[in-house]
C-alpha cells in the first residue's frame, strides 16, 4: 500500500519534471497543476457530472436492452439443442465484429446523439452476456434438472427454482464482462459519434482546442470510474451473490 | 442428427437475417442509398476484393496489428513476469496497473494524436497501450498461480534459480499467459478498427469504413465489416487454437 503510494507520487513527479522541461508544448503535455485546475473547474460548474451522467446512461440503457436480448437467448440455446444450432453460427459470426466498426453505419442512419451510442452499447455488450447465460444454463448439473424434473417440476417452476439460480453466477460474469466491453464501446462510440453530452465527448472536443488538461482531466475521470465499478461495484454484487451462495470457488483479488 | 442438418440448419439464422435484411430495404425503412440490398452488397465485396482494395487495406491493418501486438507481448509478458516474481516490482506496478486498465484505450485516441501526430506510429503505440494491460494483467496472475509446490520441489532437487524460472514458472504461467495473449489479440483488433478512425492513416479496414461514410457508401461500408467480421474470427480460431493445441494442451495443462 505505501510502496504503491510512493510509485504513484515518483510517477507524477516524473510528469511534472518532463511537463516543466518543455520537451513537448505546455499545451500538449501540461503540468499536474493545471489538469487539476481543469478538473477542479469541471467540478464546479457541474460540466462533468453531466457529461458522467450522460455516459452512465447510454451504459445502463443499453446494458438493459441487451439483458433483455441475451437472456432470453441464452437460455434458449442452453436448454435446447435446436436453437443453439440454429443460433451458434451467427452468433460466431457476429461476436468477433467490433462494434465501434458499426458506428459510422449507425450515424447515417440513426443521425447523431443517442439512438446511435446506445445501439452501439447493445451490440458491444450482447454477445458476451449472450455467450455467458448459454454456456451457464449448458453446464447446469444435469442431475439437478433431473432430480426436479422427478419432483415433478416442470416449464417455470423448474425454470424458477433450478434453472435461473443455477445459471446466475456467470450471468452475474457476463454482466461484469458485458460492462467492460460497453465501457470501452460508449468511449469510442462518444468520440466518433459526437453526441451533445458524455465523457468521450469531452475528451473529443477537447482536442480541437489543444485542450490537453481538460482531456487528462477527463481520462482520469475515466480511470476512476472503470476502477470504481470493476472494483466495488461488481465485487459487492458477487459478494452478495455467488460468494454467499458458495458458488464461487476460492477468493479474487 | 446426421452432418447435412447441422449444418442447414446453422443456416437458418443467416436466411432468416437476411430476409429481414431485404424485407427493410423493399420496405424503405432507410432510403436506399444508406440501406443497400444484399446483392448491392456483395457485389462492392467481389469488385473491392478483385481490383485490391480490400486486401491493401487488410494488410495495412494486420501490420498495424502485428506491430501493436508484438510490442505489446513483448513488454506486457516481461512486466507480468517480474511483477508476478519481484514483490517490490508488484508493489510499485500494481496500483499503476490496476488504474490503467479499465480505462478504455480508445479514450487515449486524441491524446495520442496530440503528442504523435496522425499516421502509423501513434496508431500502432496506441493499440499496443490498449493491449499490453491485459497481457500483464495476466502474466501475473500466472505466475501467481503456479503451484509453490513444484517451485519447492524443484528446489529441493537442487535446481538452480534460473532452470526453476525456466522450467517451472515459466511453462506453469503459460497457460495463463496464452490467455492473455488471446484476449489482448482480440482488444486489439477491437480498438484498432475505431484508431484507425480517428487517426485518418492512410489506408486500412477502419479507414475504409470511415471515408466510405463521407460518401455514403453504405455499401462498401457493410462489405468491410463482413471483412473485419471474417478477418477478427480466423485470428482467434486458427493462430490462437493452434498455439494452444501445439504447448499447453499438448503438454497435459489443458483438455482440448
Amino acid at each position: 500500500m505505501l510502496r504503491g503510494a510512493i510509485t504513484i507520487a515518483l510517477l507524477l513527479a516524473a510528469w511534472e519534471y518532463f511537463a516543466r522541461s518543455g520537451i513537448f508544448s505546455r499545451a500538449i503535455t501540461p503540468p499536474l497543476e493545471t489538469i487539476a485546475v481543469a478538473l477542479v473547474s469541471m467540478i464546479a460548474d457541474g460540466s462533468i457530472f453531466r457529461h458522467t451522467l450522460a455516459t452512465m446512461l447510454r451504459v445502463a440503457i443499453g446494458l438493459a436492452i441487451a439483458l433483455a436480448i441475451a437472456i432470453p437467448l441464452g437460455m434458449l440455446m442452453g436448454r435446447y439443442a435446436l436453437w443453439e444450432r440454429i443460433l451458434r453460427p451467427a452468433v460466431a459470426v457476429l461476436m468477433p465484429i467490433p462494434s465501434l466498426a458499426w458506428v459510422p453505419l449507425v450515424v447515417l442512419w440513426f443521425g447523431i446523439g443517442n439512438v446511435a451510442t446506445v445501439l452501439i452499447v447493445v451490440y458491444a455488450s450482447t454477445f458476451s452476456l449472450l455467450y455467458n447465460v448459454w454456456m451457464g444454463v449448458k453446464t447446469i448439473n444435469p442431475i439437478w434438472v433431473r432430480a426436479a424434473q422427478v419432483m415433478n417440476a416442470h416449464g417455470w417452476r423448474l425454470f424458477r427454482h433450478v434453472i435461473w439460480p443455477a445459471a446466475l453466477p456467470s450471468i452475474i460474469t457476463g454482466i461484469r464482462l458485458a460492462f467492460g466491453r460497453a465501457w470501452i464501446a460508449v468511449i469510442g462510440g462518444e468520440l466518433l459519434a459526437s453526441p451533445q453530452w458524455g465523457l468521450g465527448k469531452l475528451i473529443f472536443d477537447a482536442k480541437e482546442f489543444l485542450n490537453a488538461d481538460t482531456m487528462l482531466a477527463a481520462l482520469f475521470v475515466i480511470g476512476v470510474l472503470g476502477l470504481f465499478f470493476e472494483r466495488v461495484v461488481f465485487q459487492l454484487l458477487e459478494r452478495a451473490t455467488v460468494n454467499r451462495w458458495g458458488m464461487a470457488s476460492g477468493a479474487r483479488r | 442428427m446426421s452432418r447435412l442438418s447441422g449444418i442447414l440448419l446453422g443456416c437458418v439464422a443467416f436466411v432468416v437475417l437476411a430476409l429481414a435484411w431485404q424485407a427493410a430495404y423493399w420496405a424503405g425503412v432507410f432510403p436506399p442509398r444508406l440501406f443497400p440490398s444484399l446483392a448491392t452488397v456483395a457485389d462492392t465485396l467481389g469488385r473491392l476484393t478483385i481490383n485490391g482494395t480490400m486486401l491493401v487495406s487488410a494488410a495495412a491493418t494486420l501490420f498495424r496489428l502485428l506491430f501493436g501486438f508484438l510490442l505489446a507481448g513483448v513488454v506486457g509478458v516481461v512486466v507480468g513476469l517480474l511483477m508476478g516474481r519481484v514483490q517490490w516490482i508488484e508493489d510499485a506496478l500494481l496500483p499503476i496497473v490496476s488504474f490503467m486498465y479499465p480505462i478504455p484505450g480508445i479514450a487515449y485516441a486524441p491524446l495520442f494524436v496530440l503528442w504523435f501526430g496522425l499516421g502509423d506510429l501513434p496508431a500502432i503505440l496506441l493499440v499496443a497501450v490498449a493491449t499490453s494491460f491485459t497481457v500483464i494483467i495476466n502474466t501475473w496472475k500466472g505466475v501467481k498461480a503456479v503451484n509453490p509446490i513444484w517451485i519447492r520441489s524443484a528446489h529441493a532437487m537442487g535446481a538452480s534459480e534460473r532452470s526453476i524460472f525456466a522450467k517451472v514458472i515459466l511453462p506453469g504461467a503459460l497457460p495463463y499467459v496464452l490467455t492473455g495473449l488471446r484476449l489482448g489479440l482480440a482488444s486489439a483488433w477491437r480498438i484498432l478498427v475505431a484508431v484507425e478512425m480517428l487517426m485518418s492513416v492512410t489506408q486500412g479496414l477502419g479507414w475504409l469504413i470511415f471515408g466510405s461514410q463521407q460518401f455514403l457508401n453504405t455499401d462498401v461500408m457493410l462489405a468491410t465489416i463482413a471483412v473485419i467480421g471474417i478477418v477478427g474470427m480466423l485470428l482467434e480460431r486458427q493462430v490462437f487454437l493452434r498455439l494452444e493445441q501445439a504447448t499447453i494442451v499438448r503438454w497435459g495443462m489443458m483438455s482440448a
